[in-house]
């Protein structure tokens, strides 16, 4: 460690202190050998901090001020939707009566709980057009996973072994990854000239060893797949089933329904389009829709109703099974629901103002970058730094670490990777005009800057608490955790 | 639509009607409909959707407060419910720390220079975590103990190349149904052990193992709350050339019980939950992963690594990423991308909270009380412990009273009582698992004693002769 | 550019008989492309390999690529230096930092693989 490092929790260290108040067991005392037997107790205390609550705190408080938010500023990520994350969903969440509340509570003592998913469950099926949705899903990913394996399961019970799963070359990593956990194959279509999949190839591609076709729209390039009816009827023609990828939900919110579109199932990500905080990464949780046709597969449990009692059912025939312990993210949930009831009919502006934030923001850049599609966007869009790169040596990395500088996170980078220094950039609904402009203007002037000093972008960021980090170091020899001075290590 | 009248302020939406229409004309736009002009007309949804009205703020608390108020919280009933998550004494300082806007409203760190404040608190969380199992790496996090539990059995039969896994059923039966549920299309065979005396028998286990197994799968202390021969398994488990996975349902007993590294467990899967994260229905929660230094690469989720930028200062990064499915795709460990960052972060606050001291100070809580509540309640006329092995915060009581009818009662006085075992285990129709953690004083656990004779005397009086 | 005393794949490995067992590392144009290699993952001696099938992964910071095997055979030595000094094909991936050494099993799918020239040719048009 030099003194310019930041220093650990555990270098604060020194052994007796305490941050947190000890209880005494105010029990007859019994030797806990009797109670545990001497060969189970630990004879090595684990080597965890000793600090006072002060230096805890400060510890915390430091680390927290070395961290972006979109509490501190504009996250133009594109596929991320980081739209401000409300201060009421918050509260609503630590009510004592949810916070507290534990899952194995018998129905009747939760009944509030399962009241708040019921209707939730409500809202979501009309603003999806779909028929139920499940709660299991921790996220998006895990969404993903639970809709394969109940299309899998719908195929089964088909007698209708089928093997493969169709994405476009679009397609986030976490759609084939998923699709590999279910024991299906891969298979890639491309995209056209006009950023839609393409159909030609899709139909070579359709047939009866396909399970599903897994699509994004908008898709990744922030365009809507114009033949949309015509992917569906392809895809349902073959006897596969199509599956939504929600990540971009946010452009289309009481515009148009997946379930309208002709989607059998989709996952949503409530940390994307309703305003669940991403808490540096998760948690999330991703609810699943499905149309009757896959109902009978929807993972355990369910929330049903009958009358005025709620309850959860956890004895379904042909569910998939258990995806998580317990009832899903019930937290994350309370806070789209808060979110979902400050909006209601109104959440129609949500997508509107996205759809218009995004091509605002593309007019006043496309000057400046190549623009791979030349389509109206949805709620995103995708630039190239190709010319950037062409003309000054200077890469869509460097650019986005010298953006940190200007004090704007990056947008995505090198997504999609149909892309050639790909540049998604999403403002998302809830940031102004002028926010847009300040982001616009930064950009616009590294762009100069690769021209008249590409050197400093090359080598950007400049000013922030840690300059660019050697990741091959960190790759080639991991260093994954702290050891204690004078402990043995096996490696890391 | 581009009319002033159809647009309402809401305080998430900075566009004004006004500002709307000066953007669509900048961009040569006549309306925001244009803009939706790529979507088929047979698509478009053609009416306002169907949901109450929004509420303003004070309205939507007291409509949630009404809902929350509904609910039987560990605030308002005296809980001993356990079987998977525990409600331990979380301190103030954790979420008035993770509850900072930097930390919950901050993005995957993907941009590490802007991000070293998340990335130093998950390489501090991973260190910790390593510290109190004894493994030699652990990971950023999963979504919750059951899924880890499942996704560590995909891993062994990476690590092993083979397709069999033996899981005792003293393991969480969410956790075997995850499992199954994450296993059944990849070709992995799940086969069960029974528990013998509430726990996992080495002997039955040797019988059990074969060239084809991959892993065995434990959880102690397990469902039972009782604490498994961690040295034994290891070794028949060894012996047969497969891998110990040991599922933890509660990382606090790790501040007094031997930790799974030191008798020879192979992965750790389980639940940080009770590591200052709140019971909240069930989620968020925390799966927690760790294992061999030399096992590293087939491990799923993010990993943080320290390295150092050029002028030689130290900074963190996400690494080890080719593992993950944004750079693998099919091929990746996992699928898993968004996990639970800011319930791991809880985690480490909590740890270093309480410390090398407090948490062994803790632990010794939990036991001691739930000792003393398993004394006197084995004290009451008709109720013994099904098992004898020693337990941790948890035990299964045989009770004389339906185990529902007793929770029934129970709620009247104002108690959460204990969990009722008889839908999972069928030879346990009588079975109440209890939980007391260092949160129950020792005047709850009395009154819960009183509570429990005065139903049990009433409902099945045992005779005094 | 491209040593002539070895054969090549379209998949940029290099395939040197040496009495009738042949050593195989990856081109200078792959571990270019590739930049820092962090790490390569290799298969056990005895391991049986098939001809254009992978037989490891060779891993950068940012992508994770396949090795394929120029012949079928069986693995009788893997180089130990590459596990702690991955940096070595960068370096020199035509010499010291050979991956395998197999025993084929089929003379012919050594006639199958590129000449020097022939591989030029391939990534004089690949770099386009």
């Amino acid at each position: 460690m030099t003194d310019k490092d930041f220093p650990l929790i555990f270098e604060h260290s020194v052994p007796g202190r305490v941050a947190a108040s000890l209880p005494e067991a105010d029990v007859p005392d019994v030797p806990l050998e009797t109670i545990i037997g001497a060969e189970r107790l630990r004879t090595d205390p684990a080597a965890l901090p000793e600090v006072s609550e002060l230096d805890l705190v400060r510890h915390y408080t430091r680390l927290s001020q070395r961290n972006y938010a979109i509490d501190v500023g504009f996250y133009p990520l594109g596929s991320c939707t980081m739209k401000y994350n409300p201060k009421v969903n918050e509260d609503a969440a630590r009510l004592p009566g949810f916070a507290r509340l534990h899952p194995n509570t018998p129905d009747s003592q939760a009944q509030g709980a399962l009241e708040l998913l019921w209707h939730l469950e409500q809202m979501l099926c009309e603003i999806s057009g779909m028929d139920r949705v499940t709660f299991q899903p921790a996220a998006g990913a895990h969404g993903e996973l639970t809709a394969l394996m109940m299309i899998r399961a719908y195929h089964d019970e088909r007698g209708d072994h089928r093997t493969r799963v169709i994405v476009p070359d679009s397609a986030h990593g976490t759609n084939p990854a998923s699709a590999a956990m279910c024991g299906y194959t891969v298979v890639t279509v491309p995209s056209d000239a006009r950023g839609n999949i393409d159909h030609g190839a899709l139909r070579r591609a359709a047939d009866g060893s396909v399970a599903a076709l897994m699509l994004t729209n908008p898709n990744t390039l922030g365009l809507f797949e114009e033949g949309i009816t015509e992917v569906a009827e392809i895809i349902h023609g073959c006897g596969a089933l199509l599956y939504l990828d929600g990540a971009n939900f946010n452009a289309v919110l009481g515009v148009t329904r997946p379930g309208d579109q002709g989607f059998d199932v989709m996952h949503m990500n409530t940390h994307k389009t309703f305003s669940t905080p991403h808490g540096g990464g998760g948690p999330g949780a991703g609810p699943v829709a499905v149309k009757r046709l896959l109902e009978p597969y929807l993972p355990v449990p369910t929330v049903e109703r009958q009358g005025e009692l709620f309850r959860l059912d956890h004895d379904r025939p042909k569910t998939i099974g258990r995806v998580r312990a317990f009832n899903g993210n019930f937290g994350v949930l309370v806070r789209a629901y808060a979110y979902l009831r400050a909006y209601g009919p109104l959440l129609r502006q949500v997508s509107e103002a996205a759809v218009l934030n995004a091509n605002y923001l593309m007019a006043r850049l496309r000057p400046y970058f190549d623009l791979p599609y030349d389509r109206v966007c949805m709620h995103e869009f995708v630039l190239s730094g190709r010319r950037q790169k062409a003309q000054h040596g200077v890469r869509t990395l460097d650019i986005a670490k010298r953006l940190l500088d200007y004090g704007f996170h990056a947008p995505t980078i090198y997504f999609p990777l149909i892309v050639d220094e790909a540049i998604m950039i999403e403002p998302t609904e809830t940031e102004s005009r002028q926010t847009m402009e300040a982001f616009a203007a930064a950009l616009v002037r590294v762009t100069e800057e690769c021209a008249t000093n590409p050197e400093l972008v090359r080598t950007a960021p400049h000013r922030a608490v840690v300059g660019r980090l050697d990741e091959v170091a960190a790759a080639r020899q991991p260093n994954l955790r702290w050891r204690p001075p004078g402990a043995q290590g096996r490696g890391a | 639509m581009s009319s002033s009248a159809d647009w309402r302020p809401h305080k998430y939406l900075p566009l004004t009607a006004a500002e709307r229409d000066e953007m669509l004309r900048l961009i040569g736009r006549a309306s925001v409909e244009e803009l939706l002009s790529d979507i088929p007309a047979g698509v478009r949804l053609r009416r306002t959707l169907a949901l109450p009205p929004a509420l303003a703020d004070g309205d939507l608390l007291a409509h949630l407060r009404t809902l929350a108020e509904r609910n039987g919280h560990a605030d308002r009933l005296t809980s001993f419910l356990g079987g998977g998550a525990y409600d331990h004494h979380i301190p103030s300082v954790v979420w008035h720390l993770a509850g900072r806007a930097e930390f919950y409203t901050a993005y995957t760190p993907y941009q590490a220079e802007i991000m070293q404040g998340e990335l130093q608190a998950t390489y501090e969380y991973q260190s910790m975590l390593c510290e109190l199992t004894a493994m030699d790496v652990a990971n950023a996090s999963m979504y919750d103990g059951a899924s880890a539990f499942g996704e560590a059995a995909v891993m062994a039969r990476d690590l092993t190349r083979r397709d069999e896994v033996v899981v005792s059923t003293a393991v969480h039966p969410q956790y075997r149904d995850v499992l199954r549920t994450y296993t059944r299309h990849l070709g992995v065979r799940v086969v069960e052990l029974p528990h013998h005396g509430g726990i996992t028998p080495p002997a039955a286990l040797r019988g059990a193992l074969s060239g084809n197994t991959a892993a065995v799968m434990v959880q102690s202390p397990n469902v039972f709350g009782c604490v498994e021969d961690g040295p034994a398994l290891a070794q028949a488990v060894h012996d047969a050339g497969a891998l110990l996975i040991v599922g933890i349902a509660d990382p606090v007993s790790l501040g007094l019980l031997q930790p799974p590294g030191a008798y020879g467990a192979d992965i750790v899967a389980g639940e940080g939950q009770p590591l200052g994260n709140h019971l909240s229905y069930g989620g968020p929660y925390l799966g927690m992963l760790a294992t061999r230094q030399a096992f590293v690469r087939r491990m799923p989720g993010r990993l943080v690594g320290a390295t150092t930028d050029r002028d030689g200062r130290r900074g963190f990064v996400l690494t080890l990423q080719t593992r993950e499915q944004h750079i693998r795709r099919e091929k990746a460990t996992s699928n898993i991308c968004t996990n639970e960052a800011l319930n791991a972060l809880a985690a480490a606050i909590y740890m270093a909270a309480l410390g090398r001291a407090g948490l062994r100070r803790v632990a010794e809580v939990n036991a001691r009380r739930a000792h003393y509540a398993k004394q006197r309640l084995c004290a009451i006329p008709g109720i013994r412990p099904a098992f004898n092995a020693p337990t941790f915060n948890e035990f299964v009581l045989r009770v004389p009273v339906d185990p529902q009818e007793l929770d029934a009662r129970l709620i009247d006085r104002g108690i959460l009582g204990g969990l009722p075992l008889g839908r999972w285990y069928p030879d346990l129709r009588d079975g109440w698992l209890v939980c007391v953690t260092e949160a129950r004083s020792r005047g709850q656990i009395d009154a819960l004693v009183e509570a429990v004779a005065t139903v049990v005397d009433s409902v099945a009086p045992v005779s005094r002769s | 550019m491209y040593p002539d005393d070895r054969k090549y794949t379209q998949e940029h490995e290099w395939a040197k008989r040496e009495n009738g067992l042949i050593r195989v590392g990856i081109t200078k144009f792959a571990a270019d492309r590739l930049s820092d290699v962090v790490f390569v993952e290799l298969p056990q001696v005895g391991t049986e390999v098939q001809g254009m099938q992978p037989f490891g992964v060779i891993e950068s910071v940012k992508a994770a690529s396949d090795l394929f095997a120029p012949v079928s055979g069986r693995v009788v030595d893997v180089n130990a230096a590459l596990a702690d000094n991955p940096e070595l094909i960068n370096q020199d991936p035509h010499g010291t930092a050979w991956m395998i050494v197999v025993e084929p099993v089929d003379a012919s799918a050594w006639d199958k693989l590129l000449s020097a020239e022939a591989y030029a040719k391939l990534v004089g048009a690949e770099a386009q």
